[in-house]
């Protein structure tokens, strides 16, 4: 078995905010993430996928055809987007690093032919990012 | 749907000198088991340490830790207590060389202090080329953590 990453970047904005919680609460919680104007971030996705080796091409994925679901499924709607207003899972979920890890992984779960999704890993800055292995791990 | 588990990591960065020797060891033998590194008057990193934390995503703040939590325990127990020393001097080194595998035990103890989410792994960074992992007592780095 082969792991094998491929990296995209998309630029969004989001606020960390809980309705079900006061306004004390939440600027307590989530300090100057609760800033409802929002801020932004340059994040950077790395997908794993695992699989074996086609005998033919000596891939495990078409790296073309992987770039263009992530573009699909992922870049092209949370890039230069506001994640809580216009990208649907955060209706419901706060878009912590841990929650789009979480998000991208069920937008990519069984699109990716030939492979199994492995690891998600987010960095929402280089000093801090978050995995997600799917719900069995 | 069962609480999804995620895992969390957060860099930290720390500036400290420390010169490998033991005082055991002739200086001959010093000299030929830590070369540069024995340099009596010491040498310098630039540490990164990566602490990465596993847990339940709390529905209420979508976080496996609050990261201001975090931040300041990292600044009281790691960086107040690391950065801009010389590590041969602190207590923890007193007994065992200042190598960066014993410093990231060291380091591992530390953050399995932390009461807020389950330690997972340490990874340190000495230089761009030299990276040391522990992952606590008796357990293997899993497959699955790659």
């Amino acid at each position: 078995m082969i792991l094998l990453t491929r990296k995209a970047d998309f630029s969004s904005a989001h606020f960390y905010w809980n309705s079900s919680l006061s306004d004390a609460e939440n600027e307590r919680i989530f300090g100057k993430c609760a800033n409802r104007q929002g801020h932004g971030h340059n994040y950077t996705l790395e997908v794993t996928v695992a699989g074996e080796i086609d005998p033919v091409t000596g891939f495990v994925v078409d790296l073309k055809q992987l770039k263009d679901i992530l573009e699909h499924e992922v870049v092209s709607v949370y890039d230069h987007r506001h994640l809580n207003h216009e990208v649907p899972e955060f209706a419901t979920a706060i878009p912590t690093t841990e929650n789009i890890a979480i998000a991208i992984w069920r937008r990519l779960e069984g699109k990716i032919p030939n492979a199994r999704l492995h690891r998600v890993r987010v960095y929402e800055m280089p000093d801090l990012f978050a995995d997600y292995y799917g719900e069995h791990q | 749907m069962s609480t999804p588990i995620a895992h969390l990591s957060r860099r930290y960065h720390f500036s400290a000198s420390h010169r490998l020797h033991v005082d055991a060891l002739s200086p001959e033998q010093n000299a030929e088991t830590f070369g540069k590194c024995n340099n009596p008057f010491g040498h310098g990193h630039n540490y990164t340490v990566e602490v990465t934390l596993s847990g339940p995503v709390d529905p209420t703040t979508g976080m496996v830790t609050n990261l201001a939590d975090l931040d300041s325990f990292a600044q009281r127990n790691l960086l107040d207590l690391f950065d801009h020393t010389n590590l041969n001097t602190l207590s923890l080194f007193r007994d065992q060389v200042s190598s960066t595998e014993n410093l990231v035990v060291e380091v591992w103890r530390i953050f399995s202090e932390y009461p807020h989410a389950a330690l997972r792994r340490i990874h340190i960074e000495e230089t761009n080329n030299n990276s040391f992992e522990y992952f606590g007592e008796g357990v293997p780095p899993s497959v699955t953590f790659a």
